[in-house]
């Protein structure tokens, strides 16, 4: 060879192609045999190895009180905060002077999913959840109004804990 | 004579559409064998157990829109998938897959043509496929897929030394070529796997080379050329290289068993082979070659799913300085042990001298193992020594 490759000598057990072939032939039959580790998706969604983390962000969710109304208070807090600038808000007054969001609404292709909007929330109103099977069949579909966000029944996320790392 | 006419036609019918279906089949066992060993479960949706999948593929390939490479040559592009399909389908003919079926009219022998020529027909029409294989890398008028051909054709040369070499020490053994006799005589004596067991070994590993499966399918080396020589051809022509792959393996599998492990023989009994054809006889005899076959194919399979690819100068290196030599020096030492116990000890092929040629072949192979167990089959492209 006209360029120096070096090549190490090596006790012939390492080298063997016979070995190896034989050694890796036993393997992939012994792979044969053990038990699989794919899950079914559509009918199995979570398995004792895998299953969705309660951390999950996912679609949104907005919770509601005792009368069914949503817990939102339209302080505008989420639509200031949200980076991807997904959260489309009108804030509205009734005759006691309470706030409610005349129109809120999530566009979900645009969100990065960063938990913020809830982080943020004071009233806990809007969560993240702990889902993620949204396929539709048209885009504008997918601008979640008020009244998709509180009819979604997920579990919402717990997001990540600073006190709690590792959320045990 | 109509007897006969009517007989070979519904052999032939039968024994095509077997293979097609089983080549179908073959297909799926591929892609799940390879999905349990990886620790996948693999297609398993279209159908029971996904069994009906390989007829989705079929399907879809049927609908697949036929792509033309402008700068292809139009002729001889159609004509590729032709000429490596046929051959394909040919060479099963001549391979006995059951003991003779009794029929109303007469005996009817379970191959669709029992040629004198036997094997050897097999060996040039399987060679024959390699034309398809360069037409079809020349013809794209592509980079990757004209080496794609030309290393088939480079390739299945080589081998075909080799495994015609190692059939030759079955014809010295059987004093004949026609595999309906190499048949009779295993059942006689002793399977040829035993005393036979180097040029098994050879046959084995160019039958892999001749089929262009892995550890040997540089030919398609998806790695390096994209897929070689059908980088060009879509929907049911390129379906047609797959169909002649798989065929070639089954043919293959096929012809393993029958030359050195008893052809449609059970093993251990010897009423499969004595005395009046019966119905039962034909349907035990076609399982028992069929799991002969599968076990084969599976190997195949398995090994398809181990060994990484050669590098092409290591595959030349294996097919010229290992197997063909070796192949020569084999026949001459079995052709002088056949000739020592034949004419010196006037025996005749049985158990007894099958075990006696056994013994050689052990010491043979023991002495090849140690042999090439130093790193002499792949090594780096630079010598240990040279370094």
């Amino acid at each position: 060879m006209a360029i120096g490759v070096k090549v190490m000598k090596r006790p012939t057990q390492q080298t063997s192609y016979l070995r190896a072939t034989l050694k890796g032939m036993a393997l992939t039959f012994s792979h044969l045999l053990r038990p699989k580790v794919t899950m079914q998706y559509p009918e199995e969604k979570s398995s004792k190895d895998w299953t969705l983390a309660s951390r999950w962000r996912g679609t949104h969710r907005m919770l509601t009180d005792e009368q069914g109304r949503a817990k939102c208070v339209a302080c505008g807090l989420c639509p200031q905060i949200c980076p991807a600038n997904c959260i489309k808000l009108v804030p509205g007054e009734d005759e006691e002077g309470h706030r409610y969001p005349l129109i809120y609404e999530i566009d979900e292709f645009r969100c990065i999913f960063c938990g913020y909007c809830q982080e943020v929330c004071p009233e806990e109103a809007i969560h993240v959840g702990v889902h993620y099977e949204n396929s539709e069949y048209s885009r504008d579909r997918f601008v979640y109004d008020l009244e998709r966000l509180t009819a979604q029944t997920h579990p919402v996320s717990t997001l990540w804990d600073p006190s709690d790392p590792k959320g045990e | 004579m109509t007897f006969f006419l009517v007989a070979s036609a519904i052999k032939v019918f039968l024994v095509l559409n077997l293979i097609l279906v089983g080549v179908a089949l073959l297909t799926l066992v591929e892609r799940r064998v390879c999905a349990w060993m990886q620790d996948r479960l693999g297609p398993n949706r279209v159908g029971p157990q996904g069994l009906l999948q390989p007829a989705a593929d079929g399907l879809k390939n049927f609908l697949k829109e036929e792509t033309s490479p402008a700068m292809a040559d139009k002729a001889l592009f159609t004509l590729a998938p032709i000429v490596s399909f046929i051959p394909a389908m040919l060479t099963f003919g001549v391979i006995p897959f059951a003991s003779p079926l009794p029929t109303r009219w007469g005996v009817v022998p379970m191959v669709v043509a029992d040629l004198p020529v036997g094997f050897l027909y097999i060996l040039a029409i399987s060679s024959l496929g390699v034309y398809g294989i360069v037409l079809a890398g020349w013809a794209s008028n592509n980079k990757y897929a004209l080496l794609g051909g030309l290393r088939a054709s480079a390739q299945m040369i080589s081998y075909e030394i080799a495994m015609g070499m190692s059939t030759v020490a079955v014809l010295l053994l059987a004093g004949n070529v026609t595999l309906s006799q190499v048949i009779t005589q295993q059942q006689t004596g002793l399977w040829f796997v035993v005393p036979l067991t180097v040029a098994f070994l050879i046959f084995f590993i160019s039958a892999f080379a001749e089929t262009n499966r892995l550890p040997f399918d540089l030919p398609e080396a998806e790695g390096e050329l994209i897929a070689g020589y059908h980088t060009e051809y879509s929907a049911m022509k390129f379906s047609m290289f797959y169909i002649a792959e798989y065929s070639n393996m089954v043919t293959a599998s096929a012809l393993m068993a029958t030359l050195f492990f008893g052809g449609w023989d059970i093993p251990l009994t010897t009423w499969d082979s004595t005395g009046d054809p019966s119905v039962i006889k034909t349907l035990l005899t076609l399982a028992a070659f069929s799991a002969k076959t599968i076990v084969f194919l599976f190997t195949y399979i398995w090994v398809r799913w181990t060994l990484p690819r050669f590098r092409y100068d290591q595959l030349m290196a294996l097919g010229w300085k290992v197997l063909l030599p070796l192949a020569l020096i084999y026949i001459t030492v079995v052709a002088v042990a056949i000739w020592f116990f034949r004419v010196r000890l006037g025996w005749t092929y049985g158990p007894g001298m099958a075990w006696a040629l056994g013994g050689l072949n052990f010491v043979l192979l023991l002495v090849l193992v140690l042999w090439l167990d130093r790193g002499r089959i792949v090594s780096g492209s630079v010598s240990q020594e040279a370094a």
